[in-house]
């Protein structure tokens, strides 16, 4: 499987070192002189702050939401994917056209329409309330939040992937006796997965540092309701800036291992053995 | 090969049968989850926006900070999305074309913009650029305003927006392999001849829909450019920026009025890729006919 | 070769012209969160006012809003801010301290410790009082809930707090276990934590949260002038507030290099005439003028006002102990 280099086609050098040059400069500096800035910390200090009480609150819901958001995202991304691809009925290119929106509405306008929505006085909200359901203000609508903002993600990874999938495959699985659900594990399961993964992984990773729509719906509250990129911002109106930078690097280095790790399960799918 | 398809489809028309009911049900699910998450905070949006007539949806639009917020936004987005489309196809390019060491680190790499926090992309040009940061006191010097200026707001848009278009030409790149490539090469092509005529025709929907993610995406971006940008109205405040401020007025209608304009754009946008996603097939079959 | 130039010219035009050369002005005023309107109706009036002086001059200015906190960050990062009109005292100390584009004793530079309005924390509550709140004990009442945003980020959460924080130590004969009891309980009744004063409206005014919001007086009454906002809420002023003084600034660094340092000195020494005083109490801010004060007087309620530099030995002392990471606001939410 592993790919020779090959000779006949040019541009290595010059598309590798153009890649390197523009990432260095748009997001590898500017990202070092954020650790140099949180290197000016000891381990202990640095040690002392993110383990602070508020910032372990911070970073189980920021994670813990990022990573339920990417769950539903996983299960209805997949949903839309496949009725998108394997079907045709009224209104399906709308809602393909529609899916990326998400990316083009500002968060805080998402933030700002997701509140008047399940706020307890909201058009759905009220309705929760009389359930005695609270959603705005609560982890439940951060993950909302959350959803909503990184729904493109998914669908938008596992779509092309499932096209490529000849439909004769599963057919065929059919016919030769395969119940629906056997089709789905034995047969588009293991093609979906890494696309799946990929998907996923871009959608946690995006909640974990999703900032405008979270701060309207989700209450703000130290220790339950205020996640990690409201408290960056919260230690930098104080002008502790490597308190927060030390927040951030922390948040980076937790990011780039998940993200890390998931390219290589992928890689490890693409190539048994 | 061909033996199999025809038993596959002789006896296929009995699955199709039994998947009638569930292909029911799962477009129902799906028009569901569409209404549900994406279409009712969409709705919420415009509705309001328009709850004072279109009168009122004008007016909002045509104020003179919502069109200096337009400009600015516009102008963003025509800098980033460029850069960030050479950038996507030289790195797609490597990353697809060759195998090397430390792949997985570069794709990693590609992507992290995504999982950066909007509120660390902002503030890491803040460190470099701002008075007490890396470059500050000769910028200074020089009277070279990056942040809180146009310079940092277009930074901070093209950082968000690095991965798009790569994100969607390296798996389309990868699954192209470099057969034909090769095969130009061999008939004697120039490097360059090879990328017009066999790699840009062939990855000409990926990179439109890469395009179409990062205008949309630009056009968007509140938290980094929030960072940056001092919030100065008429001056240094986006679309998005604006949208925050005439919220913070007590003025919702226009608020939403101005949140309606960037998703119409978007949707502008979007249904701009569809069609001629859909030009581009049909182009394709007249063509496959003949 | 330039500058023997601009000698020039400023030689010429000082024999030529005297005072009379025309210029343009662009102004940036950096303030916090609710002073848009103020400074919206204050901006004009400025403008003719140096019109008069100057009629060859086109002078703009140019607003920015936000947390005070964030304002005050920004203007240490570089933003271009020719003045700053901030929530408190503290965030130009640190302008001050970590920009140095401020003089240390800028307090001094201009009237009433360069503060020429004030305002003070009052109770907006739903139209006709349903729950009954008059005091801050009513606050801690069973079912009660109470809208203030965070005082870690809000200037106007920290004056929420301060006042908050001096009513359970009267009320308590000046024990501070009892004070901080008082507001971890005040505390636990508050839902949504806004970043900013004018979230917290906001999200009181249009998402319908909470019984009581602890606002600023001028944006109380604010709230009460837009959409109708006389029709569903009261205005209720509790036994005891604080004096909160918003001060004002020169950037001086900035204005010197903008050429703007005569207007802006003069763009924040006006708003002590009785013009800008006007403006000022039309906009619900406390004027400091007696006579325009004697005008509105029945516009302000008259209540026991305590002050940061009395009653909590000045923000240099207040913001350490109450705010700081591990303070009094820290406490409240982490179990010891």
């Amino acid at each position: 499987m592993s790919r020779r280099i090959s000779p006949v086609i040019p541009g290595f050098g010059l598309t590798l070192g153009y890649t390197l040059v523009y990432l260095s400069l748009i997001v590898l500096i500017p990202l070092a002189v954020m650790f140099i800035h949180a290197s000016q910390l000891s381990a202990v200090q640095f040690w002392n702050i993110v383990t602070a009480p508020r910032v372990l609150a911070a970073l189980k819901l920021s994670f813990g939401t990022a990573f339920c958001a990417a769950i539903i995202n996983g299960i209805i991304g997949t949903l839309l994917a496949w009725v998108l691809v394997r079907y045709t009925f009224p209104g399906r290119k709308i809602i393909d056209a529609m899916i990326d929106l998400p990316f083009a509405l500002p968060t805080a306008v998402a933030g700002i329409a997701l509140t008047a929505l399940y706020a307890p006085n909201g058009f759905i909200g009220q309705f929760a309330a009389d359930l005695g359901i609270k959603i705005a203000y609560t982890p439940f609508g951060i993950t909302l939040a959350l959803t909503f903002v990184t729904l493109p993600f998914v669908v938008r990874t596992v779509q092309p992937v499932l096209a490529d999938i000849p439909r004769e495959v599963e057919e065929a699985a059919a016919c030769l006796g395969a119940k629906p659900l056997q089709v789905f594990r034995y047969i588009l399961a293991p093609a979906l997965l890494p696309a799946w993964l990929t998907g996923f992984a871009l959608a946690f990773a995006r909640g974990v540092g999703e900032y405008g729509s979270v701060i309207f719906i989700a209450g703000n509250m130290p220790m339950k309701t205020e996640i990690l990129p409201l408290l960056i911002m919260v230690k930098l109106d104080q002008y502790d800036y490597t308190g927060a930078t030390a927040i951030g690097v922390m948040m980076l280095l937790v990011s780039f291992v998940l993200l890390l790790l998931i390219n290589l399960l992928q890689r490890r799918i693409e190539t048994p053995n | 090969m061909s033996d199999s398809s025809l038993i596959a489809a002789s006896s296929a028309n009995a699955a199709r049968r039994g998947s009638a009911v569930s292909r029911r049900i799962l477009i129902g699910l799906g028009w569901l989850v569409f209404a549900f998450f994406l279409l009712l905070p969409l709705v919420v949006v415009i509705g309001q926006g328009l709850s004072n007539g279109l009168g009122g949806f004008f007016a909002a639009i045509l104020e003179p900070d919502a069109l200096s917020a337009l400009k600015l936004t516009v102008f963003a987005v025509l800098i980033s999305v460029p850069l960030n489309v050479v950038f996507g196809v030289a790195a797609a390019w490597c990353v697809s074309k060759y195998s090397f060491r430390g792949k997985a680190i570069l794709v990693t790499l590609i992507d992290l913009p995504f999982s950066v926090s909007p509120v660390i992309a902002g503030l890491i040009y803040v460190l470099m650029f701002g008075a007490r940061g890396v470059f500050g006191p000769w910028l200074q010097d020089h009277d070279i305003q990056i942040v809180f200026a146009l310079p940092g707001i277009v930074l901070a848009t093209i950082f968000v927006t690095v991965p798009f278009v790569a994100r969607e030409l390296i798996p389309l790149m990868q699954e192209q392999g470099t057969q034909e490539e090769e095969a130009a090469r061999l008939l004697g092509a120039n490097g360059w001849q090879m990328f017009w005529h066999v790699t840009v025709p062939n990855i000409k929907w990926g990179l439109i829909y890469g395009v179409v993610l990062c205008t949309a995406r630009a056009m968007g971006e509140f938290g980094a450019v929030s960072v940056v940008s001092g919030h100065i109205r008429g001056v240094t405040n986006t679309l998005p920026l604006h949208v925050e401020i005439l919220y913070n007025e007590y003025n919702h209608v226009a608020a939403f009025a101005v949140a309606s304009l960037l998703l119409i754009l978007a949707l502008f946008i979007l249904l701009l890729k569809q069609w001629s996603e859909a030009r581009i097939s049909r182009l394709r079959k007249n063509a496959a006919e003949e | 070769m330039s500058i023997r130039r601009y000698a020039l010219a400023a030689l010429a035009s000082a024999v030529f012209a005297g005072s009379a050369v025309a210029k343009d002005f662009t102004l940036l005023n950096v303030s916090y969160d609710p002073t848009r309107e103020l400074y919206q109706d204050y901006n004009a009036e400025f403008i003719n006012y140096w019109k008069k002086s100057h009629p060859g001059d086109t002078v703009k200015i140019n607003q920015s809003h936000g947390g005070s906190g964030k304002q005050g960050r920004s203007v240490i990062d570089g933003s271009p801010a020719d003045v700053v009109t901030l929530a408190l005292a503290g965030d130009i100390d640190e302008i001050a301290k970590l920009g140095k584009t401020i003089p240390a004793d800028w307090q001094t530079k201009l009237p009433d410790a360069s503060t020429p309005y004030t305002s003070t924390i009052v109770f907006l509550v739903r139209k006709g009082n349903p729950k009954g709140i008059h005091d801050w004990a009513d606050l801690i009442k069973d079912g009660v809930s109470v809208i203030t945003p965070n005082p870690k980020t809000s200037g106007g959460a920290r004056w929420n707090f301060l006042a908050a924080y001096g009513y359970g130590l009267k009320s308590n004969g000046g024990d501070e276990a009892k004070a901080k009891e008082y507001i971890g309980k005040l505390f636990k009744h508050v839902p949504v934590l806004d970043t900013g004063a004018r979230g917290s409206t906001i999200t009181f005014v249009n998402n319908g949260q909470g019984d009581v919001l602890l606002a600023w007086e001028n944006e109380a009454f604010l709230a009460l002038k837009e959409n109708g906002g006389a029709d569903k809420f009261d205005i209720v002023v509790p036994s005891l507030s604080i004096l909160a003084e918003p001060p004002v600034a020169v950037v001086e660094k900035n204005a010197e290099k903008h050429g703007t340092a005569e207007i802006a000195t003069e763009y924040l020494k006006h708003l002590y005439s009785k013009e800008g005083q006007e403006i000022a109490a039309k906009n619900f801010y406390r004027p400091r003028d007696t006579e325009v004060a004697a005008k509105y007087e029945k516009q302000f309620p008259k209540l026991n006002l305590l002050t940061i530099d009395k009653d909590f030995g000045g923000w240099k002392s207040a913001q350490p102990k109450f705010f700081d990471d591990g303070g009094v606001f820290d406490q409240i939410y982490i179990p010891q």
